[in-house]
C-alpha cells in the first residue's frame, strides 16, 4: 500500500480535510457517504485523495444506506467508514444499532450541527445523547470528543484501531466549527510513531471450502426468545464494561486545589482551558476537567478530581441544553458537589462566557 | 425409500426448514440451492436476508450468511460487493422489505447498476407480522390493515417492481418475474440472475410470485387458485430485461 505520509510534517488544514488524510493514513479501504453539512468536505477530500491510494468511495442514496453499506463492508473484512451530522446521525442510528448488536467495527465521524430537526448547518454540541446512547439498545459504543485538529488526526487513526481491536461501533464526535476551521497540526505515519495498526479480518467470505475446511458463517441479530436476547445483552454488557477502563480517556489540570471545577468536552474545553488560566491569574482557584471519551465516561476519574480538590462547585459548560450535564449526572450519581451550568445550545462558548459564569456563581 | 434430492448448498442441521406449510419460500430456496450447486459458487456466495418471513432463511444455506433490519439487506449486500467484488452476493427479501421500507435502496442500487443479485418474494402481504397490506396486495384483497379489501382510491395500485426496475436499469441489468408454480422457469431465471453477477454485467433482480396460505386463510386448492388465477394475470411472469436474450423470455 502506497504510503500516505512519508515523513512527519506540519500541515494547515480544515478539520474535514484532516479526517480524510487521517483515514488514509489509518489504512481505511472505503468510505460510504451521503451529503450533509457540515461534514461534506470529508467526502470531497476523500474522493479526491482516495484514488491516488487505491481506496474506494460510494455515495449512497441516504444515510441509512451509508451506515448499512459500512456494516456490509466491515463484515467482508474491509476498513470502512462514514461521516454524518444532525438528521443524518438520526438516520444512521439504525445501522449503528446493528453494529452494536453484531460487534461490527464500524467507524463514523459525527460533525455536530444545530438541532432539533434541521436546526442549523453550523455548530452545536447537541448530538451527545444521540451519539452516546442512540438506537434501541444500551449504548455499546466508543465515543471520542475531539477538541483540536491534532486530536482529529490522532483520534481518527485511533478510532479505526479501537473499532477493530474491540469491535464496538466507534465515533469521532466533532462539530461544525472543528469541521470548517483551519488550524495547524502535525501529520504523521502512525506506524512510524509506533502506533500499531489493528489488523482487519472478515466475518463472511472466509477462505476455504465449506464442509471440508470450515463451517459456514451464519450471522444474525434477532432472537426468538426473551431469554436468548437476555443472555446476549448480558454478555455484551459484561464485555463492554470489562474493556471500558482500557478505553477511557480524559484531561485534567489545576484540579488539586480547585474551588470550582469547570467541566467541558470537545471544542468548548478550549474555552475552559483559557478561562482557567485567566481565573487563576485573577486569584480564583479554578480547575479543568474534560472527558475525551464520552462513552465510556471517565466517571471515577471525575469523582477522584472532585474528592482530591475538595471543590465546592462543578460548572458544566456546553453548547447544548443540558445533554452533557445529564450524561455527567448519571455517571457521578451520589456526589454532593453543587452543580452549576452554562447552557448555550447551538452557539459557541468563549473564555469570557465561562469566566463571567464562574464569577456569578462563586 | 426414495428421498427427494436436497441441494448440496443447503445447510442440513437447520432442516426441515421453519416456513409454514404451503409457503412458497421453500420452493424458491430449493431452486436457489440447486442453482448455487450447478454454478459451483457455494464457497464464494454471501447470502443476506432481512426481517420478515425471509428472515427464516438466515441459516438455510451452507453459505456464509448475514441478516439485517427490515429493508436493509440491499445496502448490506452492496457494501460487501463493493469491498469484495470477487464474492457473489444474494440479497433475499419480501415485498415489504424491497418495495416499501427498502424501496429507496432497491431503486438506487438498480440505477447505479450494482452488481448484486436480489431475489424478492411477492406473497401480497406482510407475512411475519401477521398479514398486513403490502405494496403488492391486489385491489380488493382483504388483509389485516385492509379488512374491507384494498381500495386503490386510497392506497394506490400494487407495485410492479420488475416493470419499474426494467425502466431505470441500464445495459447489462437482468430483471425478471418468476412464480413458484413454474419451477423450471423459476430456476432458469435465478440462474440467469446469478450468471449475470458472475459475469459482472450488472444489477440482477428476480421477483418470485409466492404463496401464503397462513395469512391468505386459504386451503391448498384456494392457494393455488389465488396464485395462478389472481396474481399471475396481474403480475405477468417473464424476463423483462436480459443480457442473455434480446427479446426476453415471456
Amino acid at each position: 500500500m502506497l504510503k500516505v505520509v512519508d515523513e512527519t510534517k506540519k500541515a494547515f488544514l480544515t478539520g474535514n480535510e484532516t479526517i480524510a488524510w487521517a483515514a488514509l493514513a489509518a489504512g481505511a479501504d472505503i468510505m460510504f457517504g451521503y451529503p450533509i453539512t457540515p461534514q461534506n468536505e470529508v467526502m470531497h477530500y476523500w474522493t479526491r485523495l482516495a484514488p491516488r491510494y487505491g481506496r474506494e468511495f460510494l455515495q449512497t442514496e441516504d444515510e441509512i444506506s451509508a451506515g448499512f453499506t459500512v456494516c456490509g463492508a466491515v463484515q467482508a473484512g474491509k476498513k470502512a467508514f462514514t461521516a454524518t451530522a444532525g438528521p443524518g446521525n438520526v438516520l444512521m442510528q439504525e445501522p449503528f444499532g446493528m453494529a452494536e448488536a453484531m460487534r461490527l467495527p464500524l467507524f463514523a465521524i459525527i460533525q455536530q450541527r444545530g438541532g432539533p430537526s434541521s436546526g442549523t448547518v453550523i455548530y452545536s454540541q447537541q448530538e451527545v445523547a444521540l451519539t452516546t446512547y442512540g438506537g434501541n439498545g444500551e449504548g455499546y459504543r466508543i465515543v471520542y470528543s475531539s477538541a483540536s485538529h491534532q486530536e482529529i488526526y490522532d483520534y481518527t487513526i485511533k478510532g479505526f484501531n479501537m473499532a477493530w481491536k474491540y469491535r464496538w461501533p466507534t465515533f469521532l464526535l466533532g462539530d461544525g466549527y472543528q469541521a470548517k476551521m483551519r488550524e495547524p497540526l502535525e501529520m504523521y505515519d502512525p506506524e512510524e510513531k509506533g502506533i500499531k495498526i489493528e489488523p482487519t479480518y472478515p466475518l463472511v467470505g472466509l477462505p476455504g471450502k465449506i464442509g471440508e475446511d470450515r463451517e459456514p458463517q451464519h450471522l444474525c441479530n434477532i432472537y426468538s426468545l426473551e431469554e436468548e436476547l437476555y443472555d446476549v445483552v448480558m454478555k455484551l454488557s459484561a464485555e463492554y464494561e470489562s474493556i471500558a477502563p482500557e478505553i477511557i480517556e480524559w484531561q485534567e489540570h489545576h484540579c488539586e486545589d480547585a474551588d470550582i471545577i469547570i467541566l467541558t468536552h470537545g471544542i468548548v474545553s478550549r474555552a475552559a482551558d483559557d478561562a482557567v488560566k485567566a481565573l487563576r491569574a485573577q486569584g480564583i482557584k479554578a480547575g479543568y476537567f474534560r472527558p475525551i471519551t464520552l462513552r465510556p465516561y471517565p466517571a471515577q476519574q471525575l469523582r477522584d478530581a472532585i474528592a482530591k480538590s475538595g471543590a465546592k462547585t462543578l460548572l458544566v459548560a456546553e453548547s447544548s441544553y443540558g445533554q452533557f450535564e445529564r450524561l455527567t449526572k448519571q455517571e457521578i450519581y451520589g456526589e454532593t458537589i453543587k452543580m452549576e451550568h452554562l447552557y448555550m445550545p447551538g452557539v459557541g462558548i468563549i473564555d469570557y462566557d465561562i469566566i463571567s459564569k464562574v464569577k456569578s456563581v462563586l | 425409500m426414495i428421498t427427494p434430492a436436497v441441494p448440496k448448498s443447503w445447510y442440513l442441521p437447520t432442516k426441515p426448514h421453519k416456513f409454514c406449510p404451503g409457503c412458497g419460500h421453500g420452493i424458491v430456496l430449493k431452486a436457489l440451492g440447486e442453482v448455487i450447486d450447478e454454478l459451483e459458487i457455494q464457497d464464494q456466495t454471501i447470502f443476506g436476508c432481512d426481517i420478515g418471513c425471509s428472515l427464516l432463511s438466515w441459516d438455510f444455506f451452507a453459505c456464509d450468511s448475514t441478516q439485517t433490519h427490515h429493508g436493509r439487506t440491499i445496502p448490506v449486500m452492496v457494501g460487501i460487493k463493493r469491498s469484495r467484488p470477487e464474492l457473489i452476493t444474494i440479497g433475499y427479501m419480501g415485498d415489504g422489505g424491497g418495495y416499501s421500507i427498502g424501496s429507496q435502496h432497491l431503486l438506487n442500487s438498480a440505477v447505479r447498476n450494482e452488481k448484486v443479485t436480489l431475489i424478492l418474494v411477492n406473497n401480497t402481504n406482510y407475512g411475519m407480522t401477521g398479514g398486513q397490506m403490502a405494496p403488492t396486495t391486489l385491489p380488493g384483497q382483504k388483509t389485516e390493515t385492509s379488512p374491507y379489501g384494498r381500495d386503490p382510491e386510497t392506497t394506490g395500485y400494487p407495485t410492479k417492481g420488475p416493470e419499474f426496475l426494467a425502466e431505470v436499469t441500464s445495459e447489462g441489468a437482468y430483471v425478471a418475474r418468476a412464480t413458484v408454480s413454474k419451477y423450471k422457469q423459476l430456476k432458469r431465471f435465478l440462474k440467469n440472475a446469478l450468471r449475470n453477477q458472475i459475469e459482472g454485467n450488472g444489477f440482477s433482480f428476480v421477483e418470485v410470485l409466492s404463496t401464503c396460505p397462513t395469512n391468505w386463510r386459504t386451503n391448498a386448492q384456494q392457494t393455488w387458485h389465488f396464485l395462478e388465477d389472481e396474481m399471475e394475470p396481474y403480475f405477468p411472469v417473464g424476463e423483462l430485461k436480459s443480457p442473455f436474450s434480446k427479446g426476453g423470455d415471456k
